[in-house]
């Protein structure tokens, strides 16, 4: 986007400051004025340039909602794949290819609800995937229905008396699934969040990140909880940093606190670890690994 | 290009179906497949799984059929030859992303060994009941190419034509076998890697700024771009434009929509695949696939012997379906007679294309053995009459 300032002419217009990593012909984006999404995005621009990492080598993998649309968005590899199944398609993408860095960007929706067992079963696996969550507690994309985020009491379409059902508590969920980096933020914490997916990218396994997002359209109007910039006060207000926290007290309830942190940071043996080692163990030098830049067969 | 000899195992061997399959796919340059356990498919995996840690392949068991089908989906964009394995309940879990993958235009093979159906069916014994939902069972219009072997052989043979219609018109390709091809065990010859054909994935040779993931250049096919090679394209399940970005108007999607479908019906002279013996005197054709083409070639033999004139054609590619060639043995036959083994998909096929020319008579039943060849025989001698 070029933002056009009082102090500059038509002529002098300011680049976006991530306007490199950006699609910039596919702006305006969808999204609607004060959503978190956008955050997010320019949190994880940030984060990949400061890494440093050779950008070629990226792949972003989303699947289906306003979240699922921060493929589309950046100037890398993408694939806006199908509802739910980022994760496997991403499985996919890194096993193909083993030197790429592969992340999925998607919704809570996407990831946890339709997607929820490739969720477990992919940090079970510790795959090298670099996992950034957008909560915002419900189903934007399709008009704001429950979602298995929702906090108890809290409306959406389809819990029209307030959600009965109970939420899950993400961080715990990764946690006890298996996740090597386990941390949560709100879109308020866009320095803490920068810093948290350039760490990392860094690190190996899988990682996931869940960021707190404000959808003012559907989730804050439904519950008459104002404005994107009144999501950002009140997580000024509640939110408490309470890093390596235990994740069993992280659960989120309507408007309370919200604890954040980083929860779990430890090196386990990756799926890849895992089977090379095993591999090796077992067949020695008949076991042939597929190469890092891929399985290909190449014109001989 | 020539097969890579690591992959091959040249000689001949003594293999059921499944692991005939399983082999042609590794002669075939499959280097990722990713499943889900089921009978009557799952000795195709297990093979694989054996071999693919000393070729440098990768098998990975997944949580699921749609997990497994997105994995194949997005290491194919890898550049790597993928493939996933099942059979009817699974298939039925993969069809969401197999419509991805003919939307996105994702080379893929798409193996599965039909048993009886619906639902948990008969998960022991034959069926050929996927045939119309190989054909249409993901949403909205697209083609599919399907190949059906009758043995062992055919099972090899035709999984390394899978792979290479794949790469040639970028969908995924169906290889619809059934549980007794599957489970058959007959002499398989597999050649010297140099004698074995493979299509390579097609690069672009365009560079970054000049490469759009669905610029078509005046043919109706996309060059392909890996990830992780620079081009840094998008791609999409959403219909999209030539640079792969979603464009939500009438316009875009019929016209993409129209290209999907186009560049396999338009191509059908040159996919189409099929065997014919007996067609010079014939007044009544069997038309045929897969283990029922077995039995329903003794059929034929015993009603020739009764002096009965019958041809019979023998589907091997069965999607897209040879139109041509049924139209044109409507117009001087008297009648064409299909069995297959579900309550009849492809006699529907015959039957529309014949569009009254000749009479189709159907002979089936719903899974769990083979026909009676007597059956198929009685119904020959009702038709010529
Ligand atoms: C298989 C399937 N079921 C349902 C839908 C409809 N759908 C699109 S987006 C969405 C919910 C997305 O929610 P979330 O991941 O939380 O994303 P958000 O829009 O909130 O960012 C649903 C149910 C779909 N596209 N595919
Ligand atoms: S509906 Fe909500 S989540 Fe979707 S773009 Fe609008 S504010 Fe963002
Ligand atoms: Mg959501």
């Amino acid at each position: 986007m070029t933002v056009a300032t009082k102090s500059t002419t038509a002529s002098q217009e300011l680049e976006h400051p991530s306007a490199p990593l950006l699609r910039m012909e596919r702006i305006p984006h969808v999204w609607c004025p004060s959503c978190g999404i956008g955050t997010v995005v320019k949190c994880y621009a940030t984060a990949l340039e400061r890494s440093g990492v050779d950008l070629d080598k990226v792949s972003v993998v989303s699947g289906i909602g306003c979240s699922g649309r921060v493929a589309g968005y950046l100037k890398l590899d993408g694939f806006h794949t199908t509802h739910g199944r980022a994760l496997p398609f991403a499985t996919g993408l890194k096993l193909g290819r083993p030197e790429l860095l592969v992340t999925v960007i998607s919704g809570d929706g996407d990831l946890v609800g339709i997607g929820g067992n490739h969720f477990i079963h992919a940090a079970r696996r510790n795959i090298d995937l670099l996992v950034i969550l957008i909560n915002n507690f419900i189903y934007g994309m399709t008009g704001g229905q429950n979602a298995p985020t929702t906090p108890q009491q809290a409306r959406s379409s389809t819990m029209p008396y307030g959600n009965f059902e109970t939420p899950f508590s993400l961080p715990h969920l990764a946690a006890s699934s298996g996740a090597s980096y386990v941390a949560r933020w709100t879109c308020l914490h866009i320095r803490r969040l920068t810093w948290s997916i350039e760490e990392a990218i860094h690190k190996r396994g899988f990682r996931f990140i869940e960021v707190i997002a404000p959808c003012p359209t559907l989730y804050a109007r439904l519950n008459k909880l104002g404005t994107g910039l009144d999501a950002m006060r009140f997580y000024h207000d509640t939110a408490v940093i309470r890093n390596d926290a235990d994740t069993r007290e992280l659960d989120i309830s309507f408007q309370s606190e919200i604890t954040c942190g980083k929860f779990v940071d430890e090196e386990r043996p990756t799926f890849l670890d895992l089977m090379h080692n095993h591999y090796s163990d077992q067949l020695g030098d008949r076991y042939v690994p597929t190469p890092p830049e891929g399985g290909m067969l190449h014109e001989q | 290009m020539k097969a890579d000899p690591a992959g091959v195992l040249t000689g001949s061997h003594y293999l059921d179906g499944d692991v005939a399959c399983g082999e042609g796919a590794m002669a075939a340059g499959c280097r990722f497949v990713a499943g889900y356990p089921i009978t009557p498919s799952t000795e195709v995996v297990e093979r694989i799984a054996r071999r693919f840690p000393t070729l440098g392949g990768t098998f990975i068991q997944m949580e699921d059929e749609l997990a497994s089908m997105a994995a194949v989906v997005g290491a194919a964009w890898t550049g790597t030859k993928t493939m996933t394995v099942t059979s009817g309940p699974g298939f039925s879990l993969m069809m969401e992303n197999i419509g991805l993958a003919a939307m996105m235009e994702t080379p893929c093979v798409v193996v599965n060994v039909q048993r009886g159906g619906p639902s948990t069916g008969l998960p022991t014994m034959v069926g050929q009941g996927d045939v119309m939902q190989a054909r249409w069972g993901s949403h909205g219009d697209y083609e599919v190419i399907a190949l059906c072997p009758q043995s062992p052989q055919e099972a090899f043979d035709l999984t390394i034509d899978a792979f290479n219609l794949a790469e040639i018109y970028r969908l995924p390709v169906m290889f619809l076998m059934d549980e007794c091809v599957g489970h058959m065990t007959e002499k398989v010859v597999i050649p010297e890697a140099d004698a074995i054909e493979v299509e390579p994935r097609r690069l672009t040779d365009k560079s970054p700024e000049e490469f759009g993931p669905y610029q078509i250049n005046g043919g109706q096919i996309p060059e392909f771009a890996r990830a992780g090679d620079g081009y840094r394209f998008h791609t999409t399940g959403l219909t999209h434009d030539e640079r792969g970005y979603p464009v939500m108007n009438a316009e875009c999607h019929d016209a993409s929509v129209r290209r999907l479908v186009g560049k396999i019906r338009d191509n059908a002279d040159s996919i189409v695949r099929f065997e014919e013996e007996g067609m010079d005197d014939a007044e009544v054709v069997v038309v045929s696939f897969g283990i029922t083409a077995r039995v329903a070639r003794l059929a034929v033999e015993e009603a020739r012997s009764r002096g009965i004139r019958v041809g019979f054609l023998r589907l091997v590619v069965i999607w897209p379906f040879p139109e041509k060639r049924i139209r044109e043995l409507a117009g001087s036959v008297a009648a064409f007679v299909v069995p297959e083994i579900n309550l009849g998909q492809i006699a529907l096929e015959v039957e529309r294309v014949a569009a009254g020319q000749a009479v189709t008579w159907p002979v089936n039943h719903a899974g769990g053995a083979v026909h009676d060849p007597d059956a198929i025989t009685e119904i020959i001698v009702k038709a010529a009459s």
